[in-house]
């Protein structure tokens, strides 16, 4: 589930860093402007309790497999969302650091994967209105279960989108959706039944925990609903626009593995791309050198009419854009919610 | 990975941190933007490349062998970190077939090119992650992340899990092996069992939190996170070495040096 290094390109990395640095700091002005200080010790305290409970593996009845808690969800049930994506985001790290769990660089998107969908979008949307106030053991179980398959499928999706949109691994768009989202469902699975159980347990001892909790977060249900949105929206028409590209190309990259042979060979070619590459920066996307190895005698009978000549121009300009509107819409997002928080402020 | 070898492997890399070697006196700052910059540096490199990629082993290695950390420890840790890309990976050589260079008989796919790519990729950056942390230590990269910028609330956070870490997992370690007395013949607790270990676990992680926040309020917490041991400044040290760094980083990026190094080898036999 881990995002890693090395399937990534810097620039998706990049663009997933950049998105993660702006939740972050979303949920930390978020933190502070509660002014509960309570928060932090117990924060951090849950963060080391997700981290052992990982480590703990129960078994899978029926089947010989094992499974653990993930934690994304019961964090979002306990802390509120804010909170829950800097704590889940704290365990990320530790373990990217520590143990090489997905990397550095992939980091942003390990915590974007495993910790805005389920703390942004599976918690406010699904888990809280099918749990309701007063939740039932049914309602509890169900809204679990729901809340956190979607918010594991939407993960996986994120790695599948990453994975792709970087380029460095062969595996189709279609069928590393198949590999994964099916996993995912059964990961998903055992997750909302731990964490459906593990609520329902401290629901039956600690009734004061939800009580307490639910003020504080649902004060202002829907901003965080609306900028998360925002940001998810740029961030999949970033990739989605990204991905559209690299179909055609995918074409053109079988024809260019062709003449792929003699860019390992002619030092001209290796010193000519990388040239191009530090002059722009978007030499960093993963196709960017063949261009330069792209030859007309590699191009079969069926497609000259169209590809060899626009497609690169195309394929740079359509991924510069990509990027910059990427950024631009970061900014603007971040913007928004600045000015939101300067008006409520106010107000 | 069971607690204990969890715990063991963070206390391991916690006191190779605690060294004090030139490297780890560096400011923390310099050693972290090296490391990015080795990161974006390796990965932007074409995914059939694969002897590009030595010349970077020379970052990973230069850290180890200045912060003498053992090389074994950070190959342990890659080994342990490569299962998912082996398994996304592994598609490459049965997807790309195309013949791209003929070793004598031996013809070599993109595919198998860009398997050995991913794998070599997967075992630089992880190598130099954990050397970083080896040679800079938990609290010092934190530090450096705030002075560059990360929100402080984030950074108190990650400060208070990695203390609690330990605790909780002290604790967790106590629960299982009470439990593994209790029950010698299964070796994984069932879901029944699970729920009430973590569930005790759990309401033992609350109270502590309720205590630790008592405690903090007692000696007077504001928020933020007291630094101790001495504050480095980015000197003329730290512009050396990401100077060194960066420009290495740069040139490996942009010359082929292993196809230079043969082209002279080459040329001294002709």
């Amino acid at each position: 589930m881990h995002m890693a290094d090395a399937l990534l390109s810097p620039t998706v990395g990049g663009v997933m860093w950049g998105a993660t640095a702006c939740l972050l700091g979303y949920a930390s002005s978020k933190l502070k402007a509660e002014k509960d200080d309570s928060r932090i010790p117990l924060m951090g305290v849950l963060g080391a309790f997700i981290f052992a409970a990982q480590m703990i593996n129960f078994s899978i009845p029926g089947t010989g497999s094992s499974g653990h808690l993930g934690g994304g969800l019961i964090l979002a049930a306990l802390l509120g969302p804010h909170a829950a994506f800097l704590t889940i985001a704290s365990v990320l790290a530790v373990q990217a650091l520590f143990f090489a769990d997905g990397g550095l660089l992939a980091m942003g998107c390990n915590i974007f994967n495993l910790g805005f969908f389920p703390c942004y979008l599976a918690y406010p949307l699904i888990y809280k209105p099918l749990a309701g106030a007063v939740s039932s053991r049914g309602r509890l179980m169900a809204a679990s279960l729901i809340a956190a398959v979607a918010g594991l499928q939407l993960g996986a999706f994120g790695v599948v989108l990453q994975t792709t949109a970087s380029g460095i691994s062969e595996l189709p768009f279609s069928s590393f959706v198949m590999l994964m989202q099916p996993i995912h469902l059964g990961i998903g699975v055992v997750e909302g039944v731990v964490t459906a159980l593990l609520l329902g347990f401290l629901h039956r001892v600690r009734p004061e925990l939800f009580g307490a909790a639910r003020p504080a977060t649902a004060s202002r249900p829907l901003r965080p609903i609306i900028i998360g949105l925002a940001l998810a929206a740029m961030l999949v028409g970033g990739s989605m626009s990204w991905f559209a590209s690299a179909d055609p190309d995918g074409l053109e990259w079988a024809m260019a593995k062709v003449s792929g042979k003699e860019e390992l060979h002619a030092p001209e070619a290796g010193i000519h791309g990388t040239l191009d590459a530090l002059q722009k920066r978007i030499a960093f996307l993963p196709d960017y050198n063949f261009k330069s190895t792209e030859e007309p005698e590699a191009v079969p009978a069926g497609n000259e009419g169209n590809t060899p000549e626009p497609w690169p121009n195309v394929a740079v300009g359509t991924s510069l854009s990509g990027v910059l509107g990427g950024f631009m819409t970061l900014c603007l997002a971040g913007l928004l919610g600045f000015a939101v928080r300067k008006f409520h402020a106010k107000a | 990975m069971s607690i204990e070898n969890a715990l063991f492997e963070l206390r391991r890399l916690d006191e190779l941190a605690r060294q004090d070697t030139p490297l780890h006196r560096l400011d923390a700052r310099a050693k972290v933007l090296a490391t990015v910059f080795f990161l974006i540096s390796l990965l932007s490199l074409n995914r059939y490349e694969v002897a590009r990629l030595l010349p970077y082993a020379a970052f990973p290695w230069l850290l180890a062998v200045l912060g003498n950390i053992p090389l074994a420890v950070l190959f342990r840790r890659a080994a342990l970190a490569l299962p998912f890309v082996l398994m996304v990976g592994l598609f490459n050589p049965l997807l790309d077939r195309t013949v791209l260079v003929h070793f004598g008989p031996l013809a070599v796919t993109g595919g198998m090119l860009s398997f050995t790519s991913i794998v070599l990729r997967a075992i630089l950056a992880v190598t130099t992650g954990l050397a970083l942390v080896a040679v800079t230590g938990f609290d010092n990269i934190c530090r450096a992340l705030g002075r560059m910028g990360l929100p402080s609330v984030f950074l108190v956070q990650l400060q208070f899990l990695y203390r609690y870490i330990f605790v909780l997992a002290a604790e967790a370690t106590r629960m299982m092996h009470a439990r593994s007395l209790r029950c010698a013949k299964s070796s994984r607790p069932s879901l029944r069992e699970y729920r009430s270990l973590l569930g005790c676990l759990l309401l033992r992680t609350l109270d502590r939190a309720g205590r630790v926040h008592q405690a903090m309020l007692c000696r007077g917490f504001d928020g933020s996170m007291p630094g101790y041991g001495h504050t480095t400044s980015f000197g003329a040290a730290e512009v050396r070495f990401c100077l060194v760094c960066g420009l290495y980083l740069v040139a490996v990026r942009i010359f082929d040096l292993p196809l230079l190094l043969g082209g002279l080898a080459g040329g001294l036999f002709r």
